[in-house]
């Protein structure tokens, strides 16, 4: 199953995703999607170096499916993370509704 | 009214500096995250799902109308415009960024407040009932206690190390609204035959993934041997409580392992031996910490308000509102008011900013300048003339505020579930939402009665369902949420965990099953007098696994 590298901004806590060429976006589709299990490794690697140095933390592999240019987690607790919380909330319109 | 002395001005102060100082460390990359943490929970800040989460304690859940308009601040400026009220008596904000918490902090301590959460293996913040002060049927405000405690145990080195958190609630009446009975050590207030002052003493009770309820280790302690008496348990606690077992280290285990006999014969050896020492609480230093809690001096008024009445008399929903969401004060002619934040498919406990404005101006206007947090997840201003109701529940009504449903079945507890929080398993809020636009009709849920649904979201049980008369939990099966249901748990003075019912529900059935069993209390209660609680303790479960699995 092809996967994506999360994580925590450290600065706004915001949930990020590693994209293809190493930064850091809050849109899971920017993610870079990891087919095989040695990019997912290296891409892991590259990711706790941004750990060490202070720009995210709670870095995760998490598993995708990728399909016309849209990227979804298989759990339910990440889609959670990338789409955000389910609540129904009129007053919160900045979060972006969650889709299943 | 709750004031923090100098004591905690000085400290408060201290640590905002100094968390303030360890966050530029941590942004500039000087601290690692593993480095950062313990500094980070131990002042509330804690990371969630989405973002960071602040908790600020709320000390027996009592804040003034300036507290209460700095919360909204708080949650206009640094969050997305409301704040959750948990229930701990604590608020919570979802979405702080890092570089932003020293300021909120500095913020807090202006009005002094903060969020250090006295985490770790300690004695934790004291909690009381949120009528404390107003309650007709209470014997004596518990907060002084509750503060006595809080300030004995916070310097206390040996109580720093325990084997686990330990948690004290304390009841100023008969009628338990703190939930004392699962607490480590439950407190009553209670008079002896002579009119003194003394204390009901609970130990070992306790939710989280072993439910246990807490025993009676001595029916009247008096007041200046409160100290002693707790320190009594403590030592026992420290000697016998076990530290090779996380799961098994909370005092509820000591009790159950022990037996309560056995655990009674040393608390009282060890209190026999130090009774009458240094801990004895000298009346003066009750009197000082009772000044701190003065209620407000208020007017003598006719037990009933021609005005309240008419005003009932002329508009259906304020009349239910009254009927629903008032509370009998001690004083003649008052009141305390139960502001809801479970409006009807709304998210329990949360309050906008604006909200949080409004509630402070009414109880600077009309309450005493006295606002109360309750456990409930709800807002309450405990001292209000019944003259005035009608004009709060007036403002209350133009703000999604006064929502007539305290007690009722749509006023759920809730915790953060899978929405917010890093641990949960299954969605709690959004389920609170569905049952509650279910069964949000005002006059079916009158006509339900006083029934508690608390659902938590793991076994952690922030969301108390072991108590609910009315109990979910979230579980996670293979990546599906379930929802297991328990029946007859209680917090109250006749407290009972609940048992479970039978296999779980998922996300789409369990909305149908709480209605079931709601539908057949209603079909098999003896009167209308008859809560679901009292059905349900004549009846047991049979009925109701009837209809949710069928015969
Ligand atoms: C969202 C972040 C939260 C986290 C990570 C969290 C974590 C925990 C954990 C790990 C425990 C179990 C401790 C033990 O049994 O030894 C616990 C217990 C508890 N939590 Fe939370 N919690 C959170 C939010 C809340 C909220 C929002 C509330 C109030 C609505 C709450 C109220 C409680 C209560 C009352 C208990 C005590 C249960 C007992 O008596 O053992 N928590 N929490
Ligand atoms: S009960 Fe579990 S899911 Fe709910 S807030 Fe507590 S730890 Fe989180």
């Amino acid at each position: 199953m092809p996967q994506i590298v999360t994580a925590n901004d450290l600065i706004s806590g915001d949930v990020v995703f590693r994209t293809a060429d190493g930064a850091w976006a809050r849109d899971v589709n920017a993610a870079g999607v990891l087919a095989d299990k040695a990019g997912a490794e290296a891409a892991h690697a590259a990711a706790l170096a941004d750990v060490k140095a202070a720009v995210v933390v709670d870095v995760a592999l998490i598993d995708v499916t990728a399909a016309d240019g849209k990227v979804v987690p298989v759990k339910l607790r990440e889609r959670i993370r990338a789409f955000g919380p389910t609540v129904k909330a009129d007053y919160r319109a900045d979060l972006k509704p969650y889709v299943a | 009214m709750y004031r923090y002395d100098e004591f905690d001005a000085a400290f408060v102060h201290e640590r905002v500096a100094q968390f303030s100082d360890q966050v530029s460390r941590r942004v500039a990359g000087e601290m690692t995250e593993e480095e950062f943490r313990p500094h980070r929970l131990m002042n509330g800040l804690y990371l969630q799902l989405h973002a960071y989460m602040l908790r600020v304690a709320i000390p027996y859940g009592t804040l003034n109308g300036r507290q209460m308009r700095r919360l909204g601040r708080i949650a206009r400026v640094y969050d997305k415009g409301f704040g959750h009220f948990t229930t701990r008596q604590n608020i919570q904000y979802n979405w702080p960024a890092l570089k932003d918490i020293p300021a909120i902090l500095a913020e807090l301590a202006e009005v002094e407040m903060h969020a250090i959460q006295t985490s770790g293996n300690c004695i934790r913040n004291v909690t009381a009932d949120h009528f404390s002060g107003a309650a007709r049927d209470e014997v004596a405000d518990p907060r002084p206690y509750a503060e006595i405690l809080r300030q004995w145990s916070s310097i206390h080195p040996e109580f720093s190390f325990l084997p686990r958190k330990f948690k004290i609630a304390v009841s100023g009446a008969a009628h338990d609204r703190a939930a004392i009975r699962v607490h480590d050590i439950g407190l009553e207030v209670r008079r002896n035959e002579a009119g003194e002052i003394g204390f009901r003493v609970l130990v070992g009770g306790g939710q989280g993934r072993t439910p246990m309820l807490a025993r009676e280790v001595n029916a009247f302690v008096p007041e200046k041997d409160l100290l002693a008496y707790v320190d009594a348990i403590m030592r026992v606690y420290n000697l016998y409580g076990r530290r090779d077992n996380k799961y098994k280290a909370r005092i509820k285990i000591l009790v159950h392992e022990t037996g309560i006999d056995e655990l009674k014969r040393q608390i009282e050896a060890e209190f026999a031996a130090i009774k009458g020492g240094v801990l004895t609480l000298p009346a003066d230093e009750v009197a000082r910490i009772e000044a701190y809690f003065a209620p407000p001096v208020l007017a003598e008024k006719p037990a009933t308000s021609a005005a309240f009445e008419a005003a009932r008399a002329a508009d259906r929903d304020f009349d239910r509102f009254a009927r629903v969401n008032l509370h009998p004060h001690k004083v003649p002619g008052y009141t305390s008011l139960t502001i809801s934040l479970k409006p009807v498919g709304g998210i329990p406990g949360d309050a906008s900013a604006d909200q949080m404005d409004v509630v402070a101006e009414l109880a600077e206007r009309y309450g005493f300048d006295e606002v109360r947090v309750s456990h409930e997840q709800n807002l309450v201003l405990p001292h209000l003339a019944l003259d005035d109701v009608h004009a709060v529940w007036s403002v209350l009504k133009e703000n999604g505020l006064a929502t007539a449903n305290a007690g009722l079945v749509t006023d759920i507890i809730a915790c953060p579930g899978l929405d917010y929080c890093a641990l949960a398993n299954a969605r709690s809020i959004p389920v609170a939402s569905r049952i509650s636009e279910r069964l949000g009709d005002p006059d079916r849920q009158e006509a339900i009665g006083p029934l508690s649904i608390k659902i938590s979201g793991c076994i952690n049980a922030c969301g108390h369902h072991h108590v609910g008369h009315i109990g979910i939990l979230g579980v996670d099966k293979k990546g599906v949420e379930m929802y297991q249901l328990t029946l007859g748990g209680s917090p109250d003075e006749t407290a009972a965990i609940g048992e479970i019912v039978g296999p779980g529900f998922d996300s789409d059935q369990i909305v149908d099953a709480v209605e079931t069993v709601v539908d057949t209390y209603m079909r098999l209660r003896a009167s209308p007098d008859e809560t679901f609680l009292a059905a349900y303790r004549r009846v047991g479960e049979a009925p109701f696994k009837e209809a949710l699995y069928g015969a």
